[in-house]
């Protein structure tokens, strides 16, 4: 068989300056084309995109906004060594109001139109369980920074993770053992009346017990309150250590309160720094807090011993060595919880490069390479120490510190070990379908 | 305001029924979800209507029938294990004997002191929700387990966490509750109702009790909105404080005003609308409140009465 008309004789055939030009202009534009680009784009370097679900108004709007600050600066921090699987990152922001309703309404606009790759961020406990049903219905890995007990509780879902910050459980346990050998054997607890509040409630006096202390009192505070005066009566002549957790704008009050309250003849003072996030702690009336304790998920303060990579970190982060933001000694930061948000988009880098992560049609690989994850190294990537992580409650344990305000300052006196604050686990994730 | 025919009236909500559901057919994923939740919503709203719209009582603690609804519903399955038929009618019966209790008592006033008095025992039901947080979850909430959220006929079972299942569920409610609304407002009933807003001391004068057509009026507006929270929990499986909280009073109070009370279609086009300016407003700035704010003040001042009460004042005066 020949063919007539020359179409298939390549020998025959010669390329004009025309016909070369055509099919250069045609490449061009097929190149150009969306279509194209974004098939293109899809298999190699379309960034990978993800639902930063932020804080912005709400109770929680001074988190949320350094949070954003945080997480900014870990993306350029991993677009500038190379992206994920070779693919720059690129962080979708909305606003969730910090409500539970419109938290689990942004997962579903990240899952079904942003068309994310993951959702990311959330801190508020009741965000994140309301949240956490549509993360679960729309197969979306959602990885939160709450240190809420709830996720390693495994009363959420199999898609749902916190790997880059412990839990409030595991931070009390740690701290009981530092509190009953340093602090006092008889602890009287001051708590708000709420969720926050009742961990502190249920998982305190069992760590104290443990180690030879134990809590003489609780006193809850409505969330309501303003005046704390008439609450302090309750409190034990026999106290050795006031164990406070007290949060919001009210705690000002409560601090000065307790000051007038006991004058210089005080007990031992410890708290959890979530009372003071965003806070100066040198605001007036906080003058009572000298020479009391905190317990600080990453130090607000420089410290003498910082490691290099938690001086890299805040400087990325744009901190400076009192843990306000650079050029605004006012504006003070989050540091306790917001290196969750840099450590955890380094251990959303790691399961993605571990899954060999694609596309959203990769995000069962991604949670079942996340739960094989174990330990993450001390460093550029971890900073505030190291962590081991348990794949079948979806939860990192960490190190703690324990600071002690002198001078205006906060300064580091103990480091708790990652074996302080492990617990059992209260059942499986990975039992659940994915 | 002129008499529609029967014909007219149920054509028209049939047709809105039938193009939500089409709409099922053509939204895109994420319109989809978020219509679904504004249906669901949209009862609430038309709840409320019922009793602010066509009896005149303006109550800011709605969100105690809602929450009444939710918990209730979403608590059967978590503590008790019900399945959700039962969960569901559970939900409403909660708010049904609570709007009952509600209205025995809240009825003793009228005006602003109806307003205080609904806000101060919505704000007990919120107190009591945080107080008995070992079973509510308090101010976090509890999650309504997904493997629970399923509709079971014998050996047939819908899930309630698929798409369509749980758009065509929003919308079954919200047709069958939209179909109930406008017989009520058009029977002798919705009359009466009417009459009480205008001129109850005229009402009582011809003859009747006025305190039990609004004690009513106050069970079966708690109801509707429990139905909403109930949908809610089972639906999208999560029971929270924050259903409870004054925000859940003002928000289908808003939600009304906007798109029209004493209008049968009201609470839906107000739902849709608030819904989509936050949704929209809040893609550009933080600041959404304020554009939200600013959208309140236009319409209240070029729809006085509402988007659909201005309609039917001005061109459609056959609206129920």
């Amino acid at each position: 068989m020949t063919d007539k008309n020359g179409f298939f004789d390549l020998s025959k055939s010669t390329l004009s300056r025309r016909t070369a030009l055509k099919g250069l202009a045609a490449c061009a534009g097929l190149t150009l084309a969306p279509g194209f680009v974004r098939y293109s784009q899809a298999q190699s370097s379309a960034p990978i995109k993800i639902g930063f679900q932020s804080h912005r108004t709400g109770i929680g709007a001074a988190y949320g906004r350094w949070y954003e600050k945080t997480s900014a600066a870990a993306v350029k921090a991993i677009n500038d060594a190379g992206g994920i699987n070779g693919r720059p990152v690129e962080l979708v922001i909305e606003d969730d109001g910090t409500d539970p309703g419109r938290g689990a309404e942004v997962v579903g606009k990240f899952a079904t139109q942003h068309k994310t790759d993951i959702v990311f961020g959330t801190l508020f406990s009741h965000v994140v369980i309301g949240s956490a049903p549509a993360a679960g219905e729309n197969k979306i890995p959602y990885f939160v920074v709450s240190e809420g007990h709830h996720v390693a509780s495994t009363k959420l879902n199999r898609y749902v993770f916190q790997p880059g910050i412990t839990d409030v459980k595991s931070q009390i346990q740690s701290m009981a053992p530092w509190i009953a050998a340093n602090a006092g054997k008889k602890v009287t607890q001051i708590f708000p009346d709420f969720a926050f509040g009742y961990d502190h409630r249920d998982y305190l006096p069992p760590a104290l017990k443990a180690q030879g202390a134990e809590v003489i009192a609780q006193i809850a505070i409505p969330p309501t309150e303003s005046s704390f005066t008439k609450y302090f009566p309750q409190i034990p002549a026999e106290t050795e250590v006031i164990y406070h957790v007290m949060v919001g704008p009210a705690v000002l009050t409560f601090v000065k309160e307790l000051g007038e309250f006991y004058g210089s003849n005080r007990p031992q003072l410890f708290g959890f720094m979530d009372s003071l996030e965003a806070t100066d702690i040198n605001s007036p009336g906080l003058e009572f807090l000298d020479g009391s304790h905190f317990w600080e998920g990453s130090p607000r303060y420089a410290q003498a011993d910082d490691s290099a990579a938690q001086k890299a970190y805040r400087a990325a982060v744009g901190i400076d060595d009192n843990g306000a933001a650079v050029g605004d000694p006012k504006d003070v930061s989050t540091a306790s919880h917001m290196f969750g948000c840099w450590e955890t988009l380094y251990v959303v880098k790691k399961a993605m490069e571990d899954a060999g992560y694609k596309g959203p049609e990769d995000r069962a690989k991604l949670v079942e390479a996340t739960e094989a994850l174990t330990e993450f190294a001390e460093g550029p990537e971890h900073p505030q120490g190291p962590k081991t992580f348990n794949g079948k409650i979806h939860q990192c344990f960490g190190i703690q510190n324990i600071s002690k305000v002198e001078g205006g300052k906060l300064t580091v006196v103990h480091k708790t070990k990652i074996e302080d604050g492990l617990y059992e686990a209260e059942g499986d994730y990975t039992t659940q379908a994915l | 305001m002129s008499e529609a025919s029967p014909a007219k009236a149920y054509a028209l909500h049939l047709g809105v029924i039938a193009l939500l559901f089409a709409l099922s057919f053509v939204l895109p994923d994420y319109h989809h979800g978020l219509l679904a939740r504004i249906m669901v919503l949209a009862v609430f709203a038309m709840g409320y209507n019922m009793l602010f719209g066509y009896v005149g009582l303006l109550s800011l603690g709605h969100a105690m029938f809602f929450a009444a609804g939710l918990y209730g519903a979403g608590l059967a399955v978590i503590h008790l294990g019900w399945n959700v038929p039962l969960a569901f009618l559970a939900g409403i019966a909660c708010g049904a004997l609570l709007a009952l209790v509600i209205g025995l008592l809240a009825l003793r006033t009228t005006g602003v002191a109806f307003m205080i008095v609904t806000m101060m025992f919505a704000q007990v039901f919120y107190l009591v929700i945080l107080y008995f947080a070992a079973w509510t979850g308090g101010d976090q909430g509890l999650v309504v387990p997904q493997p629970a959220r399923v509709l079971s006929f014998g050996a047939t079972s819908l899930d309630l966490t698929n798409p369509t299942v749980r758009y065509m569920s929003a919308l079954a409610l919200f047709s069958i509750v939209l179909l109930i609304t406008l017989a009520i407002v058009r029977s002798r009933y919705g009359r009466v109702l009417v009459a009480v807003r205008e001129n109850e001391e005229r009402t009582k004068m011809l003859g009747y009790d006025t305190f039990s057509n609004k004690l009513i009026a106050v069970v079966v507006s708690g109801t509707i909105c429990a139905a909403s929270g109930a949908a809610y929990a089972l639906l999208f499986g999560y029971v929270g404080s924050s259903f409870a909280s004054v925000q859940y009073s003002i928000l289908p109070l808003l939600w009304v005003l906007l798109g029209g009370a004493a209008t049968t279609l009201g609470g839906l086009i107000g739902t849709v609308f608030m819904y989509y300016v936050i949704d929209i407003a809040s893609g550009y700035t933080s600041a959404y409140l304020l554009i939200v704010g600013i959208a309140l003040i236009l319409l209240v001042l070029f729809f006085p009465k509402g988007i659909l009460g201005t309609i039917r004042q001005r061109w459609l005066g056959w609206l129920p």
